[in-house]
């Protein structure tokens, strides 16, 4: 099914660039999402959405001027584009003719959610629920999630692009709560990706058993220590200390305005030469994978370190414009509501030659952070603050108690500095990032990581 | 469109497709926002939204469904999807539309100056915004300046004869500078915020971003203590929103909230009032109704030092034999109603910002915190967040200091706020709170 036929797409195109403009673009989107949840034993919120809406944006020098209209009606587009033309001071422009359409890369789906009877999705939140509660008597509380969602996406430029994707994702989360006496601490895990039902028949109820284990585990923590210790990054959702203290800063548009500690900096020996990082939307059935971005480029793998320099930023359109390159893939919004801008795909470390083992054999007494609670970063300054929500003490080379309360602070170029191994074992976690208002999957990764030396700010006196 | 007549025929298809009760929430919104960068516009938008929101009850079993298509048929479908969501659920014998239904007066939701702001003249009051946050000799950069409006109204029916709307409308604008270069490059946020652009003050946003990027230019790490600590009106709403969040009845009664259980104990020094205001004429999230169409109010929730009560709707609160507070809130009409926050609000004290860096003698003046969602474990209270600021020496604000972690539990932070600062504003980050800065009598800061 088409969301919006090519001709009306190159009228709308003509109307946007009215009074100018060097490039516009159409952007067409039907949404269907589909989500329930379970909680304290109870199936709840069952609830389905259905949108179609477009956003019309007209660029100018540095200058965008953009609308977006709920629903696809011929006289609500013109209108919108119209309405956005007025914004711009000059001589009409005409667009190019549209070239065929491209898909980029695909991402098979063999059981498409919404084809999967609704009460098979209940029934998998009962198993997850249960397998959470018999993971010990001190489970609490069980918090388990199913979501699904299909986009349908075209996109129309003035320089003859034409583009369309159709994406499926689906994923699955759990939350654990376990009390021992006074004593409450949670855990959570989460399985997704860009692909269909098939993704969680493989034993989707594991999300909950480990999560549970993580809850269980840190009931038995010791307050975290205190100081420069040395770290060791756990693999999967460990890389969002990559995505945040090094990934939002390779993005063009904090390089370009210079609020990045990145800019200057393509080139460099930012890390050890056994250091390499990638972003790869194209990643087959990867959270953060589509066929093409919001823009209608398709997907690929960008290298942004190899062997421990700095060799690309991440680009959209506007900002490969400036810089004199091509655009990689990675001018992502949210929905037809906002306009695209350099976001991560899915952003992780290249294995290496170490195992994890090695790596914690390694430290006399350092930190084993395995999960983060979440996290934050300056990216004018690479400065970072994460807190690690399943962490371990490493004594002589080996994991012990787990500890609570830690946080890690640092910065993100002596962070990558002072990384001292790469284990094997690359693994992709799902992760929802937020920009500029703007929530995006992505995916985060990577194997072990050994970190020399990182400010540990602990609940230890 | 007419919203009441799109939300009465939601609640009449639902109630065909077989709903033993059901409301519906629409809506329609224009916004505008105005991105500034080097003295020229970046970006500039202008949009408009409108959709509707199902909730169809079976019995005690509830579903939701949601959409953008506002036709008969469109509405329809949407009416007919909640109906059938509402199979998957549980039992839940406290579901249900709420008993009390009705409105409350709130003034001042809508500026009738809104209309006279073309915009052309809102991207001049961006631009006039981004010139003051660039002029103060220091400011290496301005990252952003931002203008954004917005006007909306809501209707809300119900199939037991509720039907009421409001409009109201919202100016916000914020700048963020940077001071320094390189390593040691500090930001500064500036923000203000009113019901038209007119009460936005564009000098005094972008001297605020630029004031507050400068007073931490070549900030160091210092020396980890013990000490007093003041927390400035930003940081202060921060960990007001996040107490806010642990008031809600739903947090409480799934065990997700350090509060379950305290009601009436003390959990903070005296001099701390809290209330949650749905009515307050400046408050941005004061509205008539609540999302399930009962009337706001003004709910104490901290005072004399004990915890007066919690935040309910009617489903917490028919499970705990309480009134809603009308406390149903909805992010758009694409979420069903839950629990949350209105406008959190703490009564201001006596002491200006001097007068409590004075009260503080030897300290910490917190101008930033990074990661406080990630750093409060929300069950036990215990946080640890980064943080940057100024040291306090000799009652008198000293050097700039970055890269420390303050930790405690948000209970005993409650209980040693020694002072309330006379200062109170809006703070638009993260919810809706007006704060004044706080002064605690001791916090553990960690740094070298």
């Amino acid at each position: 099914v088409t969301l919006v036929e090519p001709e009306l797409a190159a009228s709308v195109l003509e109307r946007a660039l009215a009074h100018g403009g060097d490039m516009a673009e159409l952007y067409a989107e039907a949404r269907r999402g589909f989500g329930v949840s379970l909680d304290d034993g109870r199936v709840e919120r069952p609830q389905s959405g259905r949108e179609t809406g477009a956003c019309v944006r007209v660029v100018q020098g540095d200058s965008t001027y953009y609308g977006h209209v709920d629903g696809l009606a011929e006289e609500d587009l013109l209108r919108v584009a119209g309405s956005v033309s007025e914004g711009v001071r000059g001589e009409a422009t005409r667009p190019v003719a549209l070239s065929a359409v491209t898909r980029g890369t695909r991402h098979a789906v063999a059981t498409p959610p919404e084809d999967v009877e609704a009460a098979r999705k209940a029934d998998l939140l009962r198993a997850c629920d249960e397998r959470a509660r018999a993971a010990g008597a001190e489970v609490a509380q069980a918090r388990i999630g199913y979501a699904e969602s299909q986009r349908q996406v075209e996109v129309f430029g003035s320089d003859g692009r034409s583009a369309a994707d159709e994406r499926t994702r689906i994923r699955v989360s759990a939350q654990v709560v376990a009390r021992r006496n006074g004593r409450v601490e949670t855990g959570s895990d989460t399985r997704g990706g860009h692909a269909g039902w098939e993704l969680l028949e493989d034993d989707p109820e594991h999300v909950a058993a480990e999560a549970a284990r993580r809850a269980l585990t840190m009931l038995d923590a010791v307050d975290a220590p205190t100081g420069r210790l040395p770290v060791v990054v756990g693999n999967g959702f460990g890389g969002v200390l990559l995505h945040e203290a090094v990934g939002h800063g390779l993005e063009a548009d904090a390089v370009q305005k210079d609020a990045s500690v990145y800019a200057g900096r393509l080139g460099e020996q930012l890390a050890p030469a056994f250091v390499t990082a990638y972003d790869d939307g194209s990643r087959a059935n990867a959270w953060g994978s589509d066929g093409i971005d919001d823009e209608g480029t398709p997907t690929r793998r960008t290298t942004v370190i190899e062997d421990g320099r700095l060799t690309s930023y991440l680009y959209d359109l506007l900002r490969a414009r400036k810089d004199g390159v091509e655009s990689t893939g990675n001018g992502r919004r949210e929905s037809f509501r906002h306009v695209p801008v350099p976001r991560m795909t899915n952003t992780f470390f290249a294995p290496g030659d170490a195992t994890p083992n090695e790596l914690i054999g390694s430290v006399q007494r350092g930190l084993y952070a395995v999960s983060f609670g979440g996290g934050q970063v300056e990216p004018a300054t690479g400065n970072f603050v994460f807190g690690v929500s399943e962490g371990y003490l490493i004594e002589d080379g080996r994991v012990t108690a787990p500890v609570r309360g830690a946080t890690l602070v640092g910065n993100g170029l002596e962070a990558l500095r002072a990384i001292d191994g790469i284990a094997g074992d690359l693994d992709i976690a799902t992760g929802y990032c937020g920009k500029g208002g703007q929530t995006v999957p992505a995916g985060v990764g990577q194997p072990h990581v050994l970190i020399r030396e990182l400010t540990v700010g602990g609940t230890a006196a | 469109v007419n919203l009441e007549d799109a939300a009465r025929r939601a609640v009449e298809a639902a109630q065909a497709a077989g709903a033993s009760d059901s409301d519906a929430w629409a809506e329609e919104s224009t916004s505008r926002r105005v991105r500034v960068y080097a003295g020229e516009v970046e970006s500039l938008s202008d949009a408009g939204g409108r959709g509707v929101g199902v909730r169809a009850f079976a019995g005690s079993r509830s579903g939701y469904a949601y959409g953008t298509d506002l036709s008969d048929e469109g509405v329809a479908e949407i009416a007919r999807a909640a109906r059938e969501a509402a199979e998957l659920a549980d039992e839940d014998e406290h579901e249900g539309l709420p008993g009390e239904l009705g409105t409350s007066e709130v003034n001042g939701l809508t500026s009738p100056g809104f209309a006279d702001w073309s915009t052309e003249r809102v991207v001049e009051l961006a631009l006039a915004v981004d010139r003051a946050a660039r002029a103060p000799e220091g400011v290496t950069q301005v990252e952003n300046s931002v203008y954004s409006d917005a006007r909306g109204s809501v209707a809300l029916a119900n199939s037991r004869g509720f039907a009421a709307s409001y409009t109201a409308t919202q100016a916000w604008a914020y700048a963020s500078a940077f001071a320094g270069e390189g390593a040691d490059l500090m930001t500064g946020t500036g923000v203000g915020m009113g019901r038209d652009p007119g009460a936005l003050d564009p000098d005094a946003i972008g001297g605020e971003a630029a004031d507050r990027a400068l007073a931490l230019a070549g900030a160091r790490q210092p020396e980890s203590r013990r000490c007093p600590v003041v927390l400035d009106a930003f940081v202060a709403a921060s960990f007001i929103g996040f107490i806010g969040s642990m008031l809600s009845a739903d947090a409480v009664q799934r065990g997700r909230s350090l509060f379950a259980g305290r009601e009436g104990e003390e959990v903070a020094h005296p001099v701390l009032r809290l209330a949650d205001d749905g009515t307050d004429a400046d408050g941005p999230a004061s509205a008539p109704f609540d999302g399930e169409g009962s009337p706001t109010g003004r709910t104490g929730l901290i005072e004399d030092g004990r915890l007066l009560g919690f935040l309910y709707d009617s489903r917490t609160a028919r499970r705990a034999g309480r009134a809603t507070t009308g406390n149903a809130s909805r992010g758009s009409y694409r979420t069903p109603p839950s629990v949350g926050t209105s406008n959190l609000i703490v009564d201001p004290g006596d002491l200006d910002l001097a007068g409590l860096v004075a009260q503080a003698g030897n300290g910490l003046y917190v101008t930033d915190v990074a990661g406080l969602h990630s750093g409060v474990n929300p069950v036990s209270g215990t946080f640890s967040v980064g943080a940057s600021g100024r040291l306090i020496a000799g009652g008198e604000l000293a050097s700039p200091v970055r890269e420390i972690t303050i930790a405690n539990d948000l209970v005993s932070m409650l209980k040693s706020v020694r002072f309330v600062g006379s200062e109170a504003r809006w703070v638009p980050f993260g919810g809706s709170v007006k704060a004044p800065p706080l002064l605690v009598a001791e916090m553990a800061v960690s740094g070298s």
